[in-house]
């Protein structure tokens, strides 16, 4: 650290060194005070080492707790309703219960295989933190651990980042990279204390595999790889993003072969982490065979083939020592290859043995995919592409300091500087075209910025420090500074240069708190909502709690016969199953398209079509959300027309013109007539036409449409309101028994 | 055209069993073993295109396994050449112990597969996810 001359650098013991001083009398002084804090540099930046990084981690952990602080412990959102009810199974009756899972309450009347349709790596982690503490006997509710989890996974993480940090660049890289990725926004988007969603987990254990590989083809041990293997099944194990790490590592090693930097090490890292890790992650029901079928995984099956074939003739070109044999031999083995390799390729995707890419992944590469085929996919929000706004929001001056940081990497190009820079640019790239991918990028451009944000600091403090007169360009190198206007590369003076670095490495430091600032007000006002609660402000400026769903929920637990079932559309299937404790039609896990387009066709129907559907599926309670009287925008009315696309797509009779009228999507008189009568619009306004939501505005007005409704007088034949809450957000209607027939 | 071909191929091979025969003997044996690993690898799957694929798991398993040993003992025999300049001072014993421990966890994986196939293979062809 700092260009100082250490001559305890060494480390070596006391008694040598004092003698080593001796030569250097005009440093120091004969007391003993100076003698001791001498000596003990190294041990100072040792020091200093652990305790930034102590307080790295301190400071991750908490920066995450504002939802706990400000509402409760407990759950946000949807998806983590669901890990949430699958880790309490797994504590309450047992791993091998858990693994053998057949849920009959969600997907009526259908079912579902939970124990081999989902990844368990959080739940398992929860539980084994759960079972620690109370082999501890600190005796929590495992729902405290649930929350907990993803800050306490995220404060791991950072402890990796300074490794992989330190493993690119050095010890003030990583430091930094710890620090910046602790309160990053694109990374406590997700896993903000409450967020239990798969995530939280996995972008640690995906950081740790990229960091132990990346070890493993540094030094060519068996054990790193093994480590690196180990890591790749945790990452299994916890995410369907793991696509990700098995693309992207054979991507690398082919940009090594390419470029020549291949060595014995590469060979020995990817041949071990593959096969290894492809076994182990075979263990997982979920992942079952893909990596031999799915075509997603072909590219690091074809690496690895690539890979024997190139060392091979590597060995035999060193053992022939003949360019001439060489060549024919190379001739023969390439093209015998190649032919192989391209007949089992298309022999395997023409039989469809080889699956294609899924609809999930090929809308990463072809973004106008879904929109046209698979509007499930195309509905949810985070599957949007990125607006250069969010970019901004999420990562701040990481965005610019990001090109600052790929320069300095390829000043000094090595094996893990190409990793890191090959990681940030694809994920950068699957950034733009989906939201949610901002999260995969997040640690390389922490990484990367943080190199750039050492590497200048190192610079500047180093000319700070220069005794001699050889002059260094002081003009950094890329940080966006605005004071870098005043680039100094004067020459002939000490004192201007030494100003110059004094006044940018000031502007570093403003950077970099303002930096600190912008995340913590991003994580206070914008991710710390759990989404099932609801605040506002009210008319004196108090705030106001909206706490709709978990009331529906609790009344749904306590009033309806313990085998009803809910209907309900996908989003709120999850909260439903955990906290009301009743069947569900279709939930989140949106695994059967039909079933979805079944209830979407049903919301969209006139009220006896809708009731015969209803009728097939048993189904006695239908639930709604309604945002009209509090102003609240994400309920049903909003979505409906993503119910009518789904339920479109495959029942023909539902046609979307039929509920626009010009294109446009309104609910008041202007309305087409299929819309004033169908069934969601039914439930949702159902004795609204006689409430005045708003002082001036007549009755019936809509404050989330801004509108008055144009269908006040709705009557019900086979349904009766069953409950509404006090905010009017959530509606729950009872499906009437068939009348008797005369 | 032809009888240079062949010349060519008569020459390679000769210049190959030379130079091969140059090698260190601890390496050979390694190799041997390398060559066993991938032939009972060819084996399996020889046997999986006659009788059937029916269960995977096992197939997989196994075949995964072989080729799991032939790559740890090339990797065994990468650091231990001492001709390759990068591994220096680790030495037969101190790899073979790393090496002890990826075979080891090999044969707990493959059990595991194994054993797998009993509950995955019923419900397998129920819990792929429709797309």
């Amino acid at each position: 650290m700092g260009g100082k001359q250490d001559p305890t650098a060494n480390g070596s013991p006391k008694s040598e060194s004092m003698g080593a001083k001796k030569a250097s009398p005009d440093l120091l002084n004969s007391s003993f005070s100076f003698k001791s804090l001498k000596l003990k540099t190294k041990q100072q930046e040792l020091l200093l080492r652990v305790s930034i990084l102590g307080l790295v981690y301190v400071l991750a952990f908490i920066a995450r707790l504002f939802s706990v602080l400000r509402y409760e412990s407990m759950i946000h959102e949807f998806d983590p309703y669901f890990n949430y009810r699958t880790t309490l199974y797994l504590t309450e009756k047992g791993f091998y219960e858990f693994w053998n899972w057949f849920d009959s309450e969600s997907w009526y009347p259908l079912g579902r295989i939970i124990g081999g349709t989902l990844y368990p790596g959080l739940m398992v982690t929860a539980a084994l933190i759960y079972w620690t503490l109370r082999f501890l006997r600190f005796f929590v509710h495992i729902r405290e651990v649930c929350v907990l989890t993803a800050p306490f996974f995220a404060s791991n993480t950072t402890i990796v980042a300074y490794f992989f940090g330190k493993e690119i660049w050095d010890t003030g890289a990583g430091l930094v990279a710890a620090a910046l990725i602790a309160i990053c926004p694109g990374y406590i988007s997700r896993s903000v204390a409450g967020s239990y969603d798969n995530e939280a987990v996995a972008i640690f254990a995906l950081l740790l595999t990229f960091y132990l590989f990346v070890k493993a083809v540094k030094t060519g041990s068996l054990s790193w790889a093994l480590g690196s293997a180990f890591g790749y099944f945790y990452m299994v194990s916890a995410w369907g993003g793991y696509v990700f790490i098995i693309n992207l590592v054979p991507l690398y090693v082919l940009v090594l072969l390419i470029t020549g930097r291949y060595s014995m090490r590469l060979y020995v890292a990817y041949n071990c982490m593959y096969i290894l890790g492809m076994l182990l992650a075979m263990q997982i029901r979920f992942v079952g065979f893909q990596h031999v079928q799915s075509g997603e995984h072909m590219g690091a099956m074809g690496v690895f083939l690539l890979m024997q074939v190139f060392y091979f003739l590597d060995w035999v070109k060193y053992q022939l020592n003949d360019t001439k044999l060489f060549q024919t031999f190379l001739r023969i083995t390439v093209t015998s290859a190649i032919l192989v390799g391209g007949i089992a390729l298309g022999v395997g995707t023409a039989s469809g043995y080889i699956s294609p890419w899924t609809g999930r992944f090929y809308s990463l590469l072809d973004p106008t995919y879904a929109k046209d085929h698979i509007p499930i996919i195309a509905s949810v929000s985070e599957h949007q592409p990125t607006a250069w706004s969010s970019f901004m929001f999420d990562y701040h001056i990481l965005l610019f300091l990001f090109p600052a940081g790929l320069y300095f990497c390829f000043k000094r190009l090595s094996d893990a500087t190409i990793f890191i820079v090959m990681y940030g640019l694809t994920s950068l790239y699957f950034a733009g075209v989906m939201v949610r991918l901002i999260l995969v990028a997040t640690p390389a451009v922490c990484l990367i910025s943080a190199i750039a944000v050492s590497a200048t600091v190192k610079n500047l403090t180093s000319l700070l420090r220069t005794k001699q007169k050889v002059p260094q360009t002081g003009s950094t190198k890329g940080v966006g500074s605005s004071k870098s206007s005043s680039k100094v590369t004067l020459d002939q003076s000490q004192p201007f240069q030494k100003n110059g670095a004094i006044a940018l490495l000031v502007g570093v430091f403003y950077l970099l708190s303002r930096y600190a600032i912008h995340c913590t007000w991003v994580t206070s006002e914008a991710y710390s909502s759990p989404s099932i609660v609801l605040a506002a402000r009210g008319a004196h400026g108090n705030r106001i709690i909206f706490d709709d769903y978990r009331e529906a929920y609790y009344w749904l637990r306590q009033n309806t016969p313990t085998d009803a079932k809910v209907m309900s559309w996908w989003d709120y299937g999850y909260q439903i199953t955990a906290m009301g404790n009743r069947t569900v039609i279709v939930d989140n896990n949106t695994w059967n398209n039909t079933h979805i387009a079944t209830v979407g066709r049903a919301m969209s129907s006139y009220e006896d079509e809708a009731y015969d559907i209803m009728r097939s599926l048993d189904v006695n309670y239908v639930l709604v959300v309604f945002g009209g009287v509090t102003g609240y925008s994400s309920d049903d009315i909003n979505k409906f027309l993503w119910m009518v696309r789904i339920g479109g797509g495959v029942y023909p009779v539902i046609k979307e013109p039929d509920y626009l009228v010009n294109g446009e999507f309104r609910v008041d008189k202007g309305a087409s007539p299929k819309m004033l009568n169908c069934l969601m619009y039914k439930l949702c306004y159902y004795r609204f036409g006689e409430l005045v939501t708003e002082y001036g505005k007549p009755t019936g007005y809509d404050r989330a449409r801004g509108v008055e409704i144009g269908n006040k007088d709705i009557k019900l034949e086979h349904l009766e309101e069953a409950y509404t809450t006090s905010n009017w957000i959530v509606r729950i209607y009872r499906v009437k028994p068939p009348t008797n027939r005369l | 055209m032809v009888k240079s071909t062949s010349k060519d191929a008569q020459d390679l091979f000769r210049s190959l069993h030379s130079a091969y025969s140059a090698t260190p003997t601890n390496l050979k044996i390694i190799d041997m073993y390398v060559v066993f690993a991938v032939f009972t690898a060819l084996i399996q799957v020889a046997y999986m295109a006659l009788v059937g694929s029916f269960p995977f798991n096992s197939f997989l398993s196994g075949v995964l396994s072989c080729v799991g040993t032939a790559v740890l003992a090339v990797c065994l025999r990468i650091q231990v050449n001492k001709e390759n300049k990068e591994f220096k001072g680790l030495g037969f014993a101190g790899e073979f112990d790393s090496r002890q421990y990826a075979l080891v966890l090999l044969g707990l994986v493959h059990r595991d597969c194994e054993l797998g196939m009993g509950i995955n293979w019923s419900l397998f062809p129920t819990a792929n996810t429709i797309n």
